[in-house]
C-alpha cells in the first residue's frame, strides 16, 4: 500500500466530506438563503421562466447584478406570456431584510443572503404553476428529503447493528432465526412494498407526521443489509484473540462490544451509511413523486416532480426539473463518498 | 423451415390485406328511399381518420354502455330516432322525418323515414323501433337510459301505427320530450330477437363479436377490433344522409380508434401526426399545440365554456350507523350556511380560471354557466372575492381566531377537514391546492388529498367517508331535465345528501319542487322562469360551491375537412358523416 495513493484517498475524501457539508448547510440554512417562502404563492406569475441576471442596462455596466420587473404581454401573438419591463433596474442586494422566518426553528429573524427590491423578483429557477419561487422550495424541499434520507439512515444502521450484534454475538438459533428474517427482507421488492404500506395509513396526516411515518417506514424495511454485515464482523472478531483475552480478563458483554468489536464495524456503518442515505432520499421523492408522501403546500423535491407527470408541464417548462438536478448532484456526492470510504477500508 | 417463412408471408401478406381492403362503396339511391340532405355539406370520398382514445372500449352494445369511450365508438354505429344538433343545441329529424305532439303534451306521433336500411342491407321499419323501447325498458336488460323511460314509475307505451309510424305516449306530459331520443340507438329486430329472447342480449355485441353479427343505422359499421389495439369502423355504404350534391355520405372509408391510454398520450401520438383528431383538451396541451401549430398547422379550436360545472361539495350525508364520527363531528360547520357563503366569499375564481385553465374557461357562481346561452339565469349576482366579508360571516356565526390567526369554531375547536378529489385530473387537484390556500386566510386549515378516481366516487357515493370533496358535473345537455338526478331530493346524484326521503331542509324542498314543476312545463318561458328560480335557490343556498368550467378544447390535423367541434358531448365526432380528408390523399375513393 503506497503512502501517495493513501494521500490522494485522504484528499478526496476530505474535498467530497467538505462540499458535502457545505450543501446540507445550505439545506440547514435555507430560510436564510432563499429569498421567498416556498409557499407563498403569486398567482400573477404562474410558471415564470427564470429570471435573468444582467450586468450591463441602460447606464452601462455594473458590478452588482440587477434584474428587470417582469410583466404580462396583453396583446399580439404573445399575449399572455411574459416579458421583461426594461423601464427599471432592480440591484440584487445582499443581507437585507425581507420576509421573516423563524431561524433554525428557533430564532425569529428577517434578514436574508440577497434579495431585490419590489416589485422585482429574483426568481433563480421560475416558478411553478402557483407562481411559488422555484429556488426557495429545491432548499425547503431539499431539507425534507434530504433529512428523510439521513433519519431513515440512522433508524436502519441503529435497528441494522442491534439486531446484527445479536445474531453474531449470541448466535445459535437466534442466529438462524434472524438471518432467516433478513433473508426475507431482502428479497422484498421494497419501492411496492412501501407504495402498499402508505396506502394504508390514514389519509390526511399532518406534513410534520407524514415525515416521521415514511422515514421510520423506509429506515426499518431496510434493516437486513447492515445486520447482515455487522453480524459478520461480530462473529469474525468475536473469536479473535485480544477479545478471548479480554473476556479472560473479566470484561463484561456489553464492554466487549463498545470496547473490540464494534470499532470494527465502524468503518463498514459508515460506508452503508452514505450508500443508504442517497438510496432512501430517492425513496421518499419516489413516494412523494405519487402523491403518497409529504402533501402540499410543504415541499419536497418528490412531490415538486410530480408536476411534471404532465406532459405539457415537462415539455413547456424545463426550469422544473431544478429537484432532479439537485437530487443527482447529492446522490452523486454521497456515492463518491461511499466510494472513498470503501477505498480506504480496503487499503487499510 | 422454407414452409414456415412462407406460410408467415402469406399470413403477413393476408393481414396487411384485411387492414388495407377498399371499404364498400356508397350505394346508389333507390326508389323510394326517404334520404335525408343536408344541403349544406359537401366534401370528397376517402380516405381514413385516426382517433386516439384514453382507453379500450368496454362493449359495442348501445343499451349497457355505461362509459363516455364505448359510446363514443357506439355512437358512430347506432342511429337515433331524433337527434340534437350539437352546433345549434336544438332537435332535429333523424331517422323520424317528422314527429306530432298532442296538444296535452303526452302523445308523441314520429314519421319514420321510408325504404332505409341497416348497415347490413335489411329495411328498418316501426317493428325495430317498438323492439328497441321495450328493450330499453325491460328492467332484466338493466340499461342506463331505463331511468330515463321511466316517468313517475310507469313506462312510455310504444306502439306502431303502420309500418312507417310509431306513437310514444307519456303517462303524464314531459318538457323537452322530444331530446329524449337523442342517444338511444335503433336496434335491428332480426339481429338481437333471438339472443334477447334466450336472455342473452347483455353479453350480445361484445367486442369480440363478429362484424356481421353488428348492424346499426349510423354513419359507419364495425370492421375489426384489434384487443389492446384499435377498432376499426368503416363507411356504412347503405347510411341515410346524403349531401349537397346528393352523394350518400360518409366521406370517410373508415375511422380509427386507437387505444393510446391517457390525454398526454393523446397528445403526444397527435403531435407524431399518428392521430388526426383530440376532442378534450387541457388548456396546457392546448397552448402547448398552439405553439407548434406553425409547423403542423393543425386545427385548433377554442368553442368558449362548456356545459360542465365544478365544485366543492361538502359531506352532509346522514351518517348514523357509518361509524364515521370525525366526519360527523364536522358536520356542524359544512351544515352551516353562513360557512359555507364564507368559503364561497374567500374563493379566488379569477385565479382558478387564470392558474388552472390558463384563461380558457370561466369562473361559477351557479349550476348553469355561459355556456348555456338557453338557460342561464342572468340575475345571479357575481360577488367579488372578499376575505372582509367572509371573516365577518364567520364572525356572526360565532366563529373566533386564536393567536395563531387559526379559525376556531364555537366549541372553541380548531376549523380543518381535506378536499379529496380524483389524482388523474390535474385541474382540479390545481384547484384543490389554490383553495387550500384561498382558505389559509380566513384560517382554515385544509388538506388536499388526491386519491385515484374510483376511490372518490367510491367515497362520496357510498362510504360517505370523507368531508369534502371537488367533483364536475354536466355536459351531456344544454337541457335542465338531466340536471333532474341532482337536484331532485331523491337523485341519484343528490351529491351532498345522498338517499333523502324527504327533503331535509325547506330550500331542497322548494327546489324539488320546481324541479319537478319544469319537467311537466311545455312552454319554454315559463320553464324559464322556474329553472331561474331554481338556480337562484341553489346560487343563494350553496349545496355546491361552485368554481369554474373549462372551455371546451379539440384539435384535428390540417387534413380533416368539415371539422365543427360543439360544445356537447361528443365534441369532435357528432358529425363525423360530414368529416373529410383534404388533398389528394384519397387512397380508394369509392365514388359512384
Amino acid at each position: 500500500m503506497g503512502s501517495r495513493l493513501r494521500i490522494r484517498l485522504w484528499a478526496q475524501t476530505t474535498v467530497l466530506i467538505a462540499v458535502l457539508a457545505g450543501l446540507h448547510l445550505i439545506l440547514l440554512f435555507a430560510s436564510f438563503v432563499a429569498p421567498y417562502d416556498p409557499t407563498t404563492q403569486d398567482r400573477e406569475l404562474p410558471y415564470a421562466p427564470p429570471t435573468r441576471l444582467h450586468f450591463k442596462g441602460a447606464t452601462g455596466f455594473h458590478l452588482r447584478p440587477f434584474v428587470y420587473a417582469s410583466m404580462r404581454v396583453l396583446e399580439g401573438d404573445r399575449a399572455g406570456s411574459l416579458e421583461e419591463d426594461r423601464s427599471r433596474e432592480y440591484p440584487l442586494r445582499f443581507l437585507v431584510s425581507g420576509p421573516s422566518y423563524k431561524f433554525l426553528g428557533i430564532h425569529e429573524a428577517t434578514v436574508h443572503l440577497f434579495e431585490v427590491a419590489e416589485p422585482g423578483k429574483i426568481l433563480l429557477f421560475g416558478t411553478d404553476g402557483y407562481g411559488r419561487d422555484e429556488f426557495s422550495r429545491v432548499l425547503f424541499g431539499g431539507q425534507i428529503s434530504v433529512a428523510a434520507g439521513i433519519t431513515a439512515t440512522l433508524i436502519t444502521l441503529l435497528a441494522g447493528s442491534i439486531l446484527g450484534i445479536i445474531a453474531g454475538y449470541y448466535g445459535r438459533w437466534i442466529d438462524e432465526a434472524l438471518m432467516g428474517v433478513t433473508e426475507l427482507f431482502l428479497s422484498l421488492p421494497w419501492l411496492y412494498f412501501l407504495l402498499g404500506v402508505r396506502a394504508f395509513l390514514p389519509l390526511h396526516l399532518s406534513a410534520l407526521r407524514t415525515f416521521f411515518l415514511l422515514t421510520g417506514v423506509i429506515g426499518l424495511i431496510g434493516w437486513a443489509r447492515p445486520a447482515r454485515l455487522v453480524r459478520g464482523i461480530v462473529l469474525s472478531s468475536r473469536n479473535r484473540n485480544y477479545v478471548l483475552a479480554a473476556r479472560g480478563f473479566g470484561g463484561s458483554d456489553f464492554y466487549l462490544l463498545r470496547r473490540h468489536i464494534l470499532p470494527e464495524a465502524f468503518g463498514v456503518l459508515l460506508t452503508q451509511a452514505a450508500l443508504l442515505v442517497p438510496r432512501y432520499i430517492a425513496a421518499e421523492v419516489t413516494l412523494s413523486f405519487f402523491g403518497l408522501g409529504v402533501s402540499e403546500p410543504v415541499p419536497s423535491w418528490g412531490n415538486m416532480l410530480s408536476a411534471l407527470q404532465q406532459y405539457s408541464v415537462l415539455v413547456s417548462y424545463g426550469w422544473l426539473l431544478a429537484p432532479a438536478c439537485a437530487l443527482v448532484i447529492t446522490s452523486v456526492l454521497y456515492s463518491s463518498i461511499a466510494d472513498a470510504l470503501h477505498s480506504r477500508l480496503e487499503s487499510e | 423451415m422454407k414452409v414456415m417463412v412462407r406460410l408467415t408471408l402469406l399470413y403477413v401478406c393476408l393481414l396487411a390485406g384485411a387492414c388495407f381492403a377498399a371499404a364498400p362503396a356508397p350505394e346508389a339511391a333507390q326508389p323510394g328511399e326517404e334520404l335525408a340532405r343536408m344541403a349544406e355539406v359537401s366534401g370528397h370520398y376517402g380516405g381514413h381518420l385516426t382517433i386516439g382514445q384514453r382507453s379500450e372500449p368496454k362493449t359495442l352494445n348501445p343499451v349497457t354502455a355505461a362509459d363516455s369511450v364505448s359510446r363514443e365508438v357506439i355512437g358512430r354505429l347506432m342511429g337515433d330516432l331524433i337527434e340534437i344538433n350539437r352546433s345549434s343545441q336544438q332537435t332535429e329529424p333523424a331517422l323520424a322525418k317528422s314527429w306530432k305532439i298532442s296538444p296535452d303534451g303526452r302523445t308523441f306521433t314520429l314519421q319514420l323515414r321510408k325504404g332505409i336500411r341497416f348497415s347490413d342491407g335489411q329495411p328498418f321499419d316501426a317493428d325495430d323501433v317498438v323492439f328497441s323501447f321495450g328493450i330499453y325498458m325491460d328492467e332484466a336488460v338493466d340499461s342506463p337510459q331505463r331511468d330515463l323511460l321511466i316517468i313517475d314509475g310507469k313506462p312510455i307505451a310504444v306502439t306502431k301505427v303502420d309500418r312507417y309510424t310509431v306513437r310514444f305516449v307519456l303517462p303524464r306530459p314531459y318538457a323537452a320530450a322530444e331530446r329524449l331520443f337523442d342517444g338511444l340507438a335503433m336496434l335491428p329486430k332480426h339481429l338481437l330477437e333471438k339472443p334477447y329472447h334466450e336472455g342473452r342480449f347483455a353479453q350480445a355485441w361484445s367486442l369480440n363479436a363478429q362484424a356481421s353479427e353488428i348492424a346499426g343505422l349510423g354513419p359507419f359499421r364495425l370492421k375489426q377490433y384489434v384487443p389492446g389495439q384499435r377498432v376499426v369502423v368503416e363507411r356504412n355504404p347503405y347510411y341515410w344522409k346524403v349531401d349537397r350534391e346528393n352523394q350518400r355520405l360518409p366521406y370517410l372509408d373508415e375511422l380509427v380508434f386507437l387505444f393510446v391510454g391517457s390525454e398526454d398520450a393523446q397528445v403526444m401520438r397527435f403531435e407524431a401526426g399518428e392521430t388526426d383528431i383530440i376532442s378534450r383538451l387541457s388548456s396546457e396541451n392546448y397552448n402547448l399545440l398552439a405553439q407548434e401549430k406553425s409547423h403542423h398547422g393543425s386545427q385548433l379550436a377554442d368553442m368558449g365554456p362548456g356545459l360542465e360545472y365544478n365544485f366543492l361539495l361538502f359531506n352532509l350525508n346522514d351518517l348514523k350507523g357509518n361509524k364515521l364520527d370525525e366526519v360527523a363531528g364536522k358536520q356542524a360547520w359544512f351544515g352551516d350556511l353562513k360557512f359555507r357563503q364564507a368559503i364561497s366569499a374567500t374563493v379566488d375564481r379569477e385565479s382558478i380560471v387564470r392558474m388552472v385553465y390558463g384563461t380558457r374557461g370561466a369562473a361559477l357562481w351557479g349550476n348553469v354557466g355561459p355556456g348555456n346561452k338557453l338557460w342561464i339565469n342572468q340575475a345571479i349576482p357575481h360577488p367579488a372575492r372578499s376575505v372582509e366579508g367572509a371573516r365577518q360571516l364567520l364572525k356572526s356565526a360565532g366563529y373566533s381566531w386564536n393567536s395563531a390567526g387559526q379559525l376556531l369554531d364555537a366549541g372553541g375547536r380548531p376549523v380543518e377537514f381535506s378536499i379529496i378529489t380524483s389524482s388523474s385530473n390535474s385541474q382540479r387537484v390545481k384547484m384543490a391546492t389554490l383553495l387550500q390556500d384561498d382558505l389559509a386566510h380566513i384560517g382554515m386549515q385544509v388538506h388536499v388529498v388526491p386519491l385515484e378516481f374510483r376511490a372518490v366516487i367510491d367515497r362520496v357515493f357510498q362510504s360517505f367517508n370523507y368531508d369534502a370533496a371537488i367533483m364536475g358535473l354536466g355536459g351531456g345537455d344544454a337541457d335542465p331535465n338531466p340536471e333532474m338526478n341532482v337536484w331532485a331530493f331523491a337523485g341519484t346524484s343528490h351529491l351532498w345528501h345522498l338517499g333523502e326521503t324527504q327533503p331535509a331542509t325547506d330550500w331542497e324542498r322548494e327546489l324539488d319542487q320546481l324541479m319537478q314543476q319544469q319537467m311537466v312545463t311545455l312552454d319554454y318561458a315559463k320553464r324559464k322562469q322556474l329553472y331561474d328560480r331554481a338556480q337562484q335557490l341553489i346560487a343563494e343556498n350553496l349545496p355546491f360551491i361552485f368554481l369554474g368550467t373549462p372551455n371546451i378544447l379539440a384539435s384535428a390535423s390540417s387534413r380533416v375537412g368539415n371539422f365543427h367541434p360543439a360544445v356537447m358531448d361528443p365534441y369532435t365526432l357528432w358529425n363525423a358523416e360530414e368529416l373529410y380528408v383534404h388533398g389528394p390523399a384519397q387512397e380508394n375513393a369509392g365514388v359512384r
